[in-house]
């Protein structure tokens, strides 16, 4: 049988998720792995937005916060179930990408960063300020999602760790399996067609600026989901997760694995999430090397970790 | 009333007159090529005509429709369709998905389908992939299909830009200097092609440098000088125009390197 | 009125730090099309050099000297290092190397000064100056008579100078530069140098108002983007007039309505702006060349 690059993508995935838990020394490590698979999810939506479309978000991070904050304000306030929590933070999500994105992806370039950018920093800043909502920069509680109480009355009974690293998993592949069915379908072409030239495009028919917006509106939701997961497996969020280091995070991983294709950038979420775990020896050292790994990869792997260790491997010279 | 009107065409970069008044139709089944020395506003005027810039003065009228300055995607669903002087090719995607592109208007739907990869969605795919690979099997790439496009060498790209053109299955075709850069070999095929079309009922303008190539397949020539237009009509009577000859000796210096 | 003029005085003073940040930002921007987001990180390394030589014995003076010509080496080192080597990689890319470059120079400034805040004494005491019933402190002075300085003499630099005018040439388009035999090289060794060397500058005169650490950069950097932004993207002018614009916006909306949302204000009217006026205020259109 032939192995298409999307069943692959996902069979590397699965394996992943469901073997390295052998290898773990101890339970902390579903933790780290939980936050992998998390970080991945968002990263997943930045590989449609940047390495499909070409457009460079610097304010994802703040739908993510909207939503982690769903997640903790909607079950107390709204009195809605912490699942029901992702899915009002992710259509919030959509709709405020949809309004903003609108004037937004207009811009170009640079301009389009500041005004991502912008947008981030007052989402953070309503999160910081509106303390009589969100309690401001001490952050605020999450309520239990209840799936895993579900799962041990059905006899399966897992850790917490256990629990949010398979999980996470799960959402993950998913959001994965969509991306990579986004890249073989028409709307996919038409996004990476206005990527290599917007005014072929055009002329090709494609509406620029509508498909512009379909994979900000979508990207959005990818950040959304995965603040809410952080929120509700750390049962706890402040609004650094909207903060403008977040989403410069959200873009490094993901360029830095390789924003073209969905396992590069989860790749790169992997090694930037473990990065700091494994420089908590060194911990005077670890912006030192983080940005000097960020300028490093950047200047002589340019299109991110994954492709550029794959073709050593296959040894080819293209 | 031809299917493609042009109508006192005018535009203005910076106070300098870049194209002024140029008139002139198209009708089904025509090949009008637009010539003129480097500089005298060709691709300019395709700019105009295609909705890339916005005409100072004048009108585009297509199938008795007034479309100036209409963005080009809508453009496109009214049956016009172009090529470029310099390339614009999906350079990161193979030649397979770049005529696929072409299919754009017809392959599109709802983004949902192609994010759960309903069967719908991937119906759509198909008969595009379909469509394309018969395209590319017309301009001599169907082997170099699954070839990221960035790879092939300048005539297969320009032959790949008039397959990618054709997917939308035009009224109007718009090649600016289809053959530039190609071998003779490569020249003549491009050559059959498009007077092939043609022959398919499709409305064709050409901007074009071989001027061989002009005289062998035009049915009418509009000649262009400094932005204006100084003569038209077959390709027998405009070769033989003294003002033509006139544009043509004046810049024969210049014009050799193009 | 007072009041208004008090907020006048506060805004002009931070716009002008802005406006040299901002100016820093366009000069690199003109020589190799980069956004350079550790620009931020100059102003920090202008303020804590200058502490730290002034703490080691040097007169004040001679350690601001210091720490501006410790920071065009900086500059000029980001610039053969990291932004060379990176030639005409993708604008996401160039923004991850400038901000890995950002991040890697606070790290560093961390362990090689401190965490702790600093300043040191004001240029000409603390007594605030009365005018119209408001106040102003005289090194407030000294940080706006510094940025007029600075755009004045590169204005002359860039009109007057042949040198100034190989910048220009070189930023219009590189290509037909080198082919007239400018050094494009040095041009790009000299911007880099020049827009550090400014940063540094503003950091040595706002410290003793602002006081400074190791981790000031970063906003400073958005700020000065975005005042950058404002004015329109490559033009010396837009950075002044945006730097001020946006400083007296935030020092407006801190005056009189909410000093939580100041810079809130600043990036809704920059959305705005930009919404309104893609290119900026000052920005040229450009047009795609097919």
């Amino acid at each position: 049988m032939k192995l298409t690059p999307k069943t692959a993508t996902l069979l590397v995935l699965a394996a992943l998720v469901a073997i390295t838990p052998f290898f773990f020394p101890s339970g902390y490590y579903y933790r780290v792995g939980a936050l992998i698979f998390v970080n991945g999810l968002a990263v997943t939506g930045i590989v449609i937005l940047t390495g499909y479309a070409g457009q460079v978000s610097l304010g994802h991070a703040g739908f993510a916060g909207i939503g982690g904050y769903a997640c903790a304000l909607a079950p107390v306030h709204l009195g809605l179930h912490p699942a029901l929590a992702v899915v009002l933070g992710a259509v919030m999500s959509a709709a405020l990408a949809w309004l903003v994105g609108r004037p937004i992806l207009r811009l170009k370039g640079y301009y389009l960063g500041v005004a991502s950018l912008g947008m981030g920093i007052l989402i953070s800043m309503v999160l910081n300020n509106e303390r009589w909502l969100t309690r401001g920069p001490d952050g605020i509680d999450v309520p239990d999602l209840g799936l895993r109480g579900v799962l041990k009355d059905w006899g399966l009974n897992l850790s917490n760790g256990e629990f949010w690293y398979f999980f996470s998993g799960i959402v993950m592949i998913l959001g994965a399996w969509a991306a990579l069915n986004l890249h073989q379908s028409p709307t996919g072409r038409a996004l990476r067609a206005l990527h290599g030239s917007e005014i072929a495009a055009r002329t090709v028919g494609v509406d620029v600026s509508r498909l512009k917006l379909q994979a900000f509106v979508i990207s959005a939701v990818y950040a959304s989901v995965s603040g809410s997961l952080l929120a509700l497996q750390n049962k706890f969020i402040t609004p650094d997760v909207a903060g403008f280091m977040h989403s410069i995070e959200m873009v490094t991983m993901a360029v830095l694995g390789g924003a073209g294709s969905v396992l590069g950038a989860i790749f790169g979420a992997g090694i930037l999430t473990l990065l700091p775990q494994v420089l908590t020896v060194f911990a005077e050292y670890e912006q030192m090397v983080l940005g000097l790994v960020m300028m490093l990869v950047m200047i002589f792997l340019r299109e991110g970790l994954l492709p550029s260790i794959l073709r050593k491997l296959r040894g080819t010279g293209e | 009333m031809s299917l493609l009107d042009i109508k006192g065409l005018g535009i203005t970069f910076g106070g300098l007159r870049a194209v002024n008044e140029v008139s002139f139709s198209v009708n089904p089944g025509e090949i009008v090529s637009v010539i003129g020395p480097n500089g005298a506003g060709k691709t300019t005027l395709f700019n105009m005509i295609s909705g890339v810039y916005l005409p100072g003065a004048g009108q585009v009228v297509l199938n008795g429709e007034d479309v100036t300055g209409m963005r080009p995607d809508l453009l496109a669903r009214r049956g016009m369709s172009r090529t470029f002087q310099n390339l614009q090719i999906f350079q990161s995607m193979t030649v397979l998905e770049n005529a696929i592109s072409g299919y754009h208007l017809q392959e599109r739907g709802p983004v949902l389908a192609d994010l759960l990869g309903l069967p719908s969605s991937r119906r759509r795919s198909k008969a595009a992939e379909e469509g394309a690979r018969a395209l590319l099997a017309r301009v001599g790439l169907e082997r170099a299909a699954e070839r990221e496009a960035g790879n092939l060498s300048y005539g297969a790209l320009k032959r790949l830009e008039i397959a990618r053109a054709l997917a939308l299955n035009p009224k109007v075709l718009l090649l600016d200097e289809p053959a530039a850069g190609c071998n003779a070999v490569e020249t003549e095929e491009i050559d059959h092609l498009i007077a092939e079309v043609a022959k398919s009922g499709v409305a064709i303008l050409l901007v074009e440098h071989d001027m061989k190539m002009v005289m062998r397949i035009s049915s009418h020539i509009v000649v262009l000088d400094h932005g204006e237009k100084i003569a038209e009509g077959d390709p027998a009577t405009v070769s033989r125009d003294p003002a033509v000859i006139a544009a043509y000796l004046g810049t024969e210096a210049e014009n050799a390197d193009g | 009125m007072s009041e208004l003029l008090q907020f006048l005085f506060s805004g002009v003073t931070v716009g002008a730090v802005y406006a040299l940040v901002a100016l820093g930002f366009t000069i690199i921007y003109n020589a190799s099309d980069v956004v350079n987001f550790a620009q931020g990180e100059f102003v920090m390394l202008g303020g804590m050099a200058t502490v730290f030589a002034h703490a080691a014995g040097l007169p004040l003076p001679l350690a601001a000297l210091v720490a501006i010509v410790g920071t065009a080496a900086v500059g000029v080192a980001l610039n053969r290092l990291a932004i060379e080597p990176a030639r005409g990689a993708p604008v996401v890319s160039l923004i991850i190397i400038t901000i890995g470059a950002s991040i890697f120079i606070r790290g560093a400034a961390q362990l090689v000064f401190d965490k702790q805040i600093h300043t040191f004494p004001a240029f000409s005491g603390d007594d605030p100056i009365r005018i119209l019933g408001a106040t102003i402190l005289p090194q407030s002075l000294w940080v706006i008579a510094g940025a007029v300085l600075v755009f004045v003499a590169l204005w002359l630099f860039f009109t007057r100078t042949l040198l100034g005018r190989a910048v220009l040439a070189t930023s219009n388009n590189r290509l037909a530069a080198q082919l007239v035999g400018i050094n494009t090289n040095f041009v790009m060794t000299l911007s880099f140098a020049l827009s550090a060397g400014i940063g540094a500058l503003a950091g040595v005169l706002v410290t003793p108002i602002t006081l400074t650490s190791y981790d000031v950069g970063l906003t400073l950097a958005l700020k000065g983007f975005a005042a950058a932004m404002l004015g329109g993207m490559g033009n010396p002018k837009g950075a002044l007039a945006g730097g001020l614009l946006l400083g007296l916006l935030e020092a407006m909306t801190a005056g009189y309505l909410s000093s939580q949302y100041k810079d809130a204000a600043a990036f809704v009217v920059i959305l705005a702006v930009l919404f309104l006026m893609p290119q900026g205020l000052f920005g040229r259109k450009s047009t795609d060349r097919v």
